[in-house]
């Protein structure tokens, strides 16, 4: 007898190229058929877009004029000038001026510069004062289209603490000659306007003459005001007195007219300024009030939803892998891909591309919902440029993109859903808390201590990105996590995530080859 | 024959299941690494908190107690994880059907498994809390907390309330996520769903800025309502009494375990 040789069986299907793009297929069809997977995506979506409704629950304490049906319990709130850019604006101050046709220059020599600070409520209750200035206490000249709140500017002034500085149109500012004033060392100060344009120049004798900035103030009115000024930021009881000497002017003009712009009370000055004069000086004393940007609101509220979002999306995240080792479906995985680095990046591909597309439809959704409920508030807006906005709703896709990766790749070591979900929440949510935590006496401050630089080293930095406040060092303000400020700017908080990312995702490439499944 | 007289004297089912379970409890490396990891994590996070606090002034308005106890941020954490994993194991491994047909008393099992873990936990969460006040104790009064800035003590009944009540919410915790886990009876969704109820509803408090919503989301989130027992100064502006807050944790611990009691008792396993 004899046998016969028995061919092994071929399958005639030929194997599939191993691609990596085949692989990303394969992941793709995993994550879409798996039911409760889909679902914790759109609830990402939906919770994102369903807090943007609560982006108006602000107490403001008044309600916008605009509003029909306001409150009776809630008093009208004061209507709050807008700068040339639409954004809200302090423009409270003591204007001594004269009326400017055409161009011309204007040049005075500050001698002097002093003031009273608000030092708390003294024995009787009421409010003292003591000499002394705020670090942006100003006093100096400026050119100003009008009298009216929020309308174009250009000045120079020096400043408490803060030197010389060319300040206009509200936002911004520019540093000039260091150093304070006093009779021994005098500023000198010059503007010069040339149709829409204005330079500034400052000089410490008079004689040789630096400009700090040359500035275009768009569609400035042929007859402008210009003149001296002083600015006193800070309670109703601060002041600031300028004595100004050399006043000169290239056109001809007799008499000043002194105006508290924004008049007195609310948005207005603190108490009506002073004008003496003697010899050649001018000594001009303001009350409290600012040229300044304002504390304001932005759509940036929209997207309170975030954290919400983020559960969900993590919990998948991580059990994308983690589901492999419970099911035992990683041993099917990695002999069809025995190339364990691609499975991993497969994986991480598809994640990150369910999180961004999740954050781009969760946050357009809620920009789209919350644009009207935060106007409708009578809160001052910032204004969001399109290109803001745009960098909103992209970060909110890259930050939930790289917190799934996160997630995947810290699911991927662990190789547990509870270990890996509760550590990727715990690194995202307590340094966020935290910031409102003990430490920060339940402020929140976003700079310095307080739970401040927990923002900066952990993934949750990445909330920069939907940042749409902007943050201004020539005001003295304090910039709080809860009103929507973050330490670090948008790119840098997104790298940190990034970075997190990166470092687990290696570690997990490192272990998932070196382990056995 | 010999079989039977082997089981023959029997204690009480419950003290049975208790047995049972204390057994699979030690005998899987798990639960006591989570244990340790309780104690380190909130150990060192609440060391490094009370480092970094600074109280310069009279009126910092810095709580020496919550400083202390920072590590429960994140130590609660590990904590909800025990809860969930005691149960979400016994689903994922299959085990639970092993363990209800020796058990067929389902309650009893849940109770069981809730005793079982209670105390271990509880001794855990004793020692974090111990070593983290013993911490704040050798380190805050270096930091400006002196009495010349009005903390005169750190042993006087308020901070033994604050201790022993965040032993108390931690425990809770516990509980909570176990009670989750029993009711949706997977590890994932049921420590997404922890971690969001306890830290959700603090950062939207802070975030939403209307004061009369953001202090009734304080009274009614298991973490900010409960942490208030943690307190020492302000307890008169807090937005519950610290008891109170410890009774909102608990209310929200009783319902989960009930949720988690009544669909063990109705649905397959």
């Amino acid at each position: 007898m004899t046998t016969r040789a028995v061919t092994p069986y071929r399958s005639p299907v030929t194997a599939p190229r191993e691609s990596f793009w085949h692989l990303v297929h394969a992941e793709w069809t995993k994550f879409r058929t798996v039911r409760g997977w889909v679902i914790a995506a759109l609830v990402t979506i939906l919770a994102i877009t369903a807090f943007a409704f609560l982006a108006g629950s602000i107490s403001g304490g008044c309600t916008a004029v605009s509003g029909a049906s306001a409150a009776a319990s809630t008093a009208a709130c004061p209507v709050q000038p807008t700068g040339p850019g639409g954004e809200p604006v302090q423009d409270a101050f003591y204007f001594v001026h004269r009326q400017l046709t055409g161009n011309g220059t204007i040049t005075a020599q500050l001698t002097s510069l002093t003031g009273q600070v608000d030092v708390g409520p003294g024995s009787n209750g009421q409010p003292q004062t003591a000499p002394g200035l705020q670090p942006w206490s100003k006093a100096g000249i400026i050119i100003k289209e009008n009298t009216a709140q929020g309308s174009a500017y250009a000045a120079m002034m020096a400043t408490g603490s803060n030197g010389v500085r060319m300040q206009w149109d509200y936002v911004n500012d520019t540093p000039g000659l260091p150093g304070s004033v006093s009779v021994s060392a005098p500023r000198w100060l010059r503007l010069v306007r040339d149709g829409d344009t204005v330079t500034g120049y400052d000089s410490a004798d008079g004689a040789h003459w630096m400009p700090v900035g040359t500035v275009t103030l768009p569609g400035l009115t042929t007859t402008v005001k210009a003149g001296l000024f002083t600015a006193a930021p800070g309670t109703d009881a601060a002041t600031v007195t300028g004595v100004f000497q050399h006043i000169g002017l290239s056109w001809p003009a007799t008499g000043w007219t002194a105006t508290n712009v924004g008049g007195t009370g609310p948005n207005g000055v603190g108490q009506p300024g002073t004008l003496s004069q003697s010899g050649g000086a001018l000594t001009v004393t303001g009350g409290s009030g600012d040229i300044a940007p304002a504390a304001g609101i932005s759509v940036q509220r929209a997207l309170l939803g975030t954290f919400f979002g983020l559960v969900p999306l993590i919990v998948v995240s991580a059990m994308f892998m983690t589901g492999e080792y419970r099911r035992g479906l990683i041993r099917v995985s990695l002999t069809a891909a025995p190339r364990r680095g691609r499975l991993l990046a497969a994986k991480a591909v598809v994640i990150g591309a369910v999180g961004f597309v999740a954050g781009l439809v969760a946050a357009t959704l809620a920009l789209a919902v919350a644009t009207p409920i935060v106007r409708r508030t009578g809160i001052p807006v910032w204004p969001a440029s399109p290109l803001t906005e745009a960098r909103m709703v992209a970060g909110t896709g890259a930050l939930l993109a790289l917190a799934g990766v996160l997630a995947l790749a810290i699911g991927t070591i662990v190789r547990r859903s509870a270990p890996a979900i509760a550590a990727v929440i715990v690194v995202i949510f307590v340094p966020y808390l935290l910031a409102f935590g003990p430490l920060s006496g339940g402020h929140g401050r976003a700079g310095g201590g307080g739970g401040g630089w927990a923002l900066q080293v952990t993934p949750v930095a990445a909330m920069a990105a939907q940042q749409a406040l902007p943050k201004f060092y020539q005001v003295t303000a304090v910039y709080r996590v809860s009103d929507g400020y973050y330490p670090l700017p948008g790119w840098a908080g997104l790298a940190v995530e990034c970075a997190w990312a990166a470092a687990a995702l290696a570690l997990a490439f490192y272990l998932l080859r070196r382990r056995d499944a | 024959m010999s079989l039977a007289a082997r089981v023959s004297p029997s204690p009480h089912p419950v003290v049975q299941a208790l047995h049972a379970e204390w057994t699979k409890l030690r005998t899987v490396a798990g639960p006591a690494w989570l244990l340790a990891g309780i104690i380190a994590l909130t150990v060192t996070v609440g060391a490094a908190a009370a480092s970094a606090a600074q109280c310069s002034s009279a009126a910092c308005g810095i709580d020496p107690a919550k400083v202390s106890f920072t590590g429960i941020y994140p130590g609660q954490a590990v904590v909800a994880v025990a809860g969930v994993l005691a149960i979400g194991n016994e689903y994922s491994t299959g085990m639970i059907k092993l363990s209800l047909t020796a058990m067929p008393r389902r309650l009893t099992w849940l109770f069981a498994k809730t005793a079982v873990l209670t105390a271990p936990v509880l001794i855990a969460s004793a020692l974090a809390v111990a070593g983290s006040a013993l911490a704040g104790r050798l380190i805050l009064p270096g930091h400006g907390f002196t009495p010349a800035h009005g903390y005169a003590s750190l042993t006087a009944g308020t901070d033994i309330r604050a201790a022993a009540g965040t032993v108390v919410y931690l425990t809770l915790i516990t509980l909570l996520s176990l009670g989750i886990a029993t009711a949706v009876r997977d590890s994932a969704a049921a420590i997404g769903l922890v971690l969001g109820l306890l830290y959700l509803f603090p950062i939207l408090a802070a975030v939403i800025s209307d004061a009369t919503i953001s202090r009734r989301l304080q009274q009614i989130g298991p973490m900010s309502a409960g942490l208030d027992v943690q307190a020492t100064i302000g307890v008169n502006s807090l937005p519950l009494t610290p008891w109170q807050g410890l009774g909102v944790v608990a209310l929200w611990t009783a319902a989960a375990l009930l949720l988690g009691a009544l669909v063990l008792k109705s649905r397959d396993a």
